[in-house]
């Protein structure tokens, strides 16, 4: 198993629910700080679940509910005294399907700004800069910032996305397959743009990509019918699973 | 730790959602204040007699029968017309018209919604009832039938648009299924389609009689209004509805008679609560699927 | 071959069925235009009544019909459009949602006639507004609450969950979510549903029967506490009520057209701006 000694993000004896059904058993994970973990399995094993709880995206559901300890360096997730808001701002998040509003480019990315309160125009323009160039993106659309964001392609648009994550300066960046709904050469884009990101962000990402898991983490969490079944450095799980469930999964032998 | 100011506007708005609520408690409330007193004086079993005559210097009667029979009357004969118009309306629009005919049904059925039942109820009185008159060699064209021709007219759009959109959530797997099993569009239509939006149409049925109980201002115009106790269309009957809105403005406040008419009013009240209930009852439970 | 022919049968009467609504409603609507534009005038739509409404104009009554659909609006639209958001952004599921909503259907049932009954009790009698604009209003308010509520929901709905999920991630609080990425794509959607609804308000006439209408008042009101004339019930009293019908013929259809061209206009207004919407935003 790996060894933490200071962990981003804390899962204790998890148990989640929808309504009735149960959806995580008694998860227990350490995230690391500024490195890039998977979170693999086949669809349905909870692991877009268990992502949605850092940034308690799952209150917006009706009728779930959980047990069990989650904490962001040290302090509880789910506890009374937490600010949703705030926590959402500390950890952002990349949808599967691109989800830009309907505005232009450069409205996209000062939404989270402006409304944590950040009026100050050349501030805003820098967060504009830095943010696409963060997320590989400035070159391309530099000349047409208030241009209509629907207006992108599927790949710059996803790209989009973090950019407009990365402008509200967060801790930790979840991101739920996002690239599935992407084309190989805009997946290789995000891909590389993964690996760069990991020098400043703790990444979180869900993927049903084995290659891609392999490609982009550092770790990977491995996830069958709402349990963690195994969880390790990435070249572990990968070339020595000690789990035989992990192994037939990998090498596609179900899922 | 939710701010002041989400908390207060999330306030003002469980507040305004919940108006709906005090509206319909209101309307109960106040309905049954200005009807209650008569319970006493002169009793509820008043309002079961054969007979209608508030104003009298002998003796009032207030029996609601002829009231309910002449509503129930129209009501029929409204919806015996309405059904096939409204079904085969509804199956031509969705299933057998071109796109170019549907541009243009659809608006139209929308605009046919919106007009006003007293110009509805004016056509009746100034078109529609000297053709009755004549065509059935009566003495007036002011009768039942003349009411309910209206009625179903004012209805179709609901029964229309409700059936149209039970059968377009039919799924298309069905469609697919049947035609890839050698049936043509027709046999699919009736023997596919139409049994599984089955319940939403009559779900749309129910709305349209629940509009067509509670309209007023056309019986009020066209159907003669003689409180008799008849089954007959070729006859004057007098609704529900237009017992109130003829009367109401000439009672005096308090009296018997304006007892009476409140009396009428919750009985309609009633009627329509539980058949827009039931209707959608059935409407959600079947849009599930 | 038999098959076939009893197919085109059937497909033809159920067109002709069809039709036949198309046409009777065609000739309701020529019949009240043609026989209503020789009596528009300038005079007709700009003049007071005289002779109980036998001659001069119907000023009165449209200015009236404009006044009750006016404060209705102004009551139904904020109330329907916070309702909306309610129901589709706040409340979850649980009772006070249930309630609601059974709320709504019921109010949406409700007859005309009864809401007018409801008015009389309780703001002309209970709160002493007497026989009022004001008590109209709200009257009419409460009657076309409901459509606006329904429709203003459905155009909530139609705002595609990802773009509050991005929203919230990006730490706005619900209100700033709802504020703005949802309202804003909304809106339009919730205006044609109130057009609807003004349309509605603008024909009834049953509840104005019992709560503002006066039978002939050639005059303009001074305050929201004055009665007015109102185009529906100025058409139902010249039809029905004068002594004589056939001679003030002209007047009624005069009236029909000038009542039937502002409900048509509202309503024709309302599927247009509807359908201009759905095309234009496509997620």
């Amino acid at each position: 198993m790996v060894d933490f000694t200071n962990p981003k993000l804390l899962a204790e004896n998890i148990d989640f629910f929808y309504g009735k059904k149960q959806a995580l058993f008694d998860i227990n994970m350490a995230i690391p700080d500024k490195q890039v973990t998977a979170l693999i399995g086949p669809s349905g094993c909870g692991k877009s679940t268990f992502l949605r709880m850092f940034n308690r995206m799952n209150d917006i559901i009706v009728g779930t509910n959980h047990t069990g300890k989650l904490l962001l360096d040290g302090t509880e997730i789910y506890g009374p005294e937490t600010n949703v808001v705030q926590l959402r701002r500390d950890i952002g998040m990349v949808f599967q399907k691109s989800n830009p509003f309907p505005k232009s480019v450069y409205d996209n990315i000062t939404y989270g700004p402006t409304i944590h309160g950040q009026k100050d125009k050349e501030v805003l323009n820098s967060i504009v800069e830095e943010s696409l160039k963060g997320a590989a993106l400035w070159h391309e659309v530099k000349d047409r910032l208030h241009d209509n964001a629907m207006g992108l392609s599927g790949g710059q648009q996803q790209r989009l996305c973090i950019a407009r994550a990365l402008a509200v300066q967060p801790k930790v960046l979840l991101m739920d397959e996002p690239a599935s709904a992407l084309d190989p050469k805009s997946t290789a884009h995000i891909e590389e743009l993964i690996g760069e990101l990991r020098k400043d962000y703790t990444i979180v990402i869900v993927t049903h990509n084995m290659q891609q898991a392999s490609r982009v983490s550092d770790y990977t969490a491995f996830f069958y019918e709402g349990v963690l079944i195994e969880f390790g450095e990435t070249t572990q799980i990968f070339t020595n699973p000690e789990q035989k469930r992990t192994e037939d999964y990998i090498t596609g032998r179900f899922g | 730790m939710k701010s002041w100011r989400d908390k207060a506007i999330q306030t003002i708005l469980v507040g305004a959602a919940s108006t709906s609520i005090l509206i319909v408690l209101l309307i109960f409330f106040f309905l049954g204040r200005e009807a209650f007193p008569f319970i006493w004086e002169p009793g509820f079993s008043n309002l079961f007699q054969a007979r209608w005559i508030p104003v009298s210097f002998k003796e009032e009667v207030f029996g609601l029968l002829p009231l309910v029979t002449g509503s129930l009357l129209v009501t029929g004969l409204a919806t015996v017309l309405m059904v096939p118009f409204g079904v085969f309306g509804a199956i031509y629009i969705a299933e057998l018209a071109t796109e170019k005919e549907r541009s243009f049904l659809k608006p139209f059925i929308e605009i046919l919604a919106g007009i006003p039942s007293v110009v509805i109820g004016f056509f009746g009185l100034v078109v529609l009832s000297p053709i009755i008159k004549n065509f059935f060699g009566l003495n007036t064209g002011l009768t039942a039938l003349t009411g309910a021709i209206l009625l179903a007219l004012m209805a179709v759009p609901t029964v229309i648009t409700v059936s149209e959109d039970a059968i377009q959530s039919v799924p298309k797997a069905f469609r697919e299924a049947s035609l890839a099993l050698g049936a043509n569009n027709l046999q699919t239509i009736f023997r596919i389609i139409v049994p599984a939006a089955l319940p939403g149409m009559i779900a749309a049925i129910m709305l349209g009689v629940g509009r067509v109980i509670g309209e007023t201002m056309a019986v009020l115009m066209v159907t003669g209004n003689a409180a008799k106790l008849t089954l007959d269309p070729f006859s004057s009957v007098r609704t529900m509805t237009a017992t109130i809105a003829a009367e109401m403005g000439e009672v005096a406040f308090g009296s018997h008679h304006y007892q009476a008419l409140f009396w009428v009013g919750i009985f309609l009240l009633i009627m329509t609560f539980f058949l827009n209930v039931i209707a959608q009852r059935v409407l959600r439970k079947y849009q599930m699927r | 071959m038999r098959s076939e022919l009893q197919g085109k049968i059937i497909v033809w009467s159920i067109r002709a069925t069809t039709y036949l609504i198309v046409g009777i409603v065609g000739y309701l609507l020529l019949d009240i235009i043609v026989k209503g534009i020789p009596t528009i005038s300038w005079e007709f739509l700009s003049g007071f009544p005289r002779r109980s409404g036998a001659e001069g104009g119907i000023y009165p009554a449209i200015i009236g019909t404009v006044y009750l659909v006016l404060g209705a609006i102004i009551m139904a639209f904020p109330l329907g459009m916070a309702s909306a958001i309610y129901l589709s952004e706040y409340a979850m599921q649980g009772r006070l949602n249930r309630y609601i909503r059974l709320a709504i259907i019921t109010l949406a049932g409700v007859p005309s006639i009864v809401f007018g009954l409801f008015g009389l009790g309780l703001f002309v009698l209970f709160f002493g507004f007497g026989a009022s604009i004001l008590a109209g209003s709200l009257t009419l308010a409460f009657m076309i609450l409901p459509t606006i509520i329904v429709s203003s929901e459905e155009a909530l709905q139609a705002v595609p969950m990802g773009l509050r999920e991005a929203s919230l991630a990006l730490g706005a609080t619900k209100w700033q979510t709802v504020y703005k990425s949802v309202l804003p794509y909304a809106l339009p959607g919730m205006f044609t549903g109130s057009i609807l609804g003004i349309g509605r308000a603008a024909g009834e006439t049953a509840p104005i029967l019992l709560t503002v209408a006066a039978f002939f008042l050639p005059r303009l009101p001074k305050s929201i506490f004055d009665q007015v004339m109102a185009l529906p019930y100025h058409l139902y009293v010249l039809a029905t009520q004068h002594p004589d019908t056939e001679k003030v013929l002209p007047m009624q259809y005069g009236t029909a057209l000038v009542l039937i061209f502002i409900v048509v206009f509202f309503n024709l207004t309302a599927i247009i701006l509807r359908n201009h919407f759905r095309k234009k935003i496509q997620w």
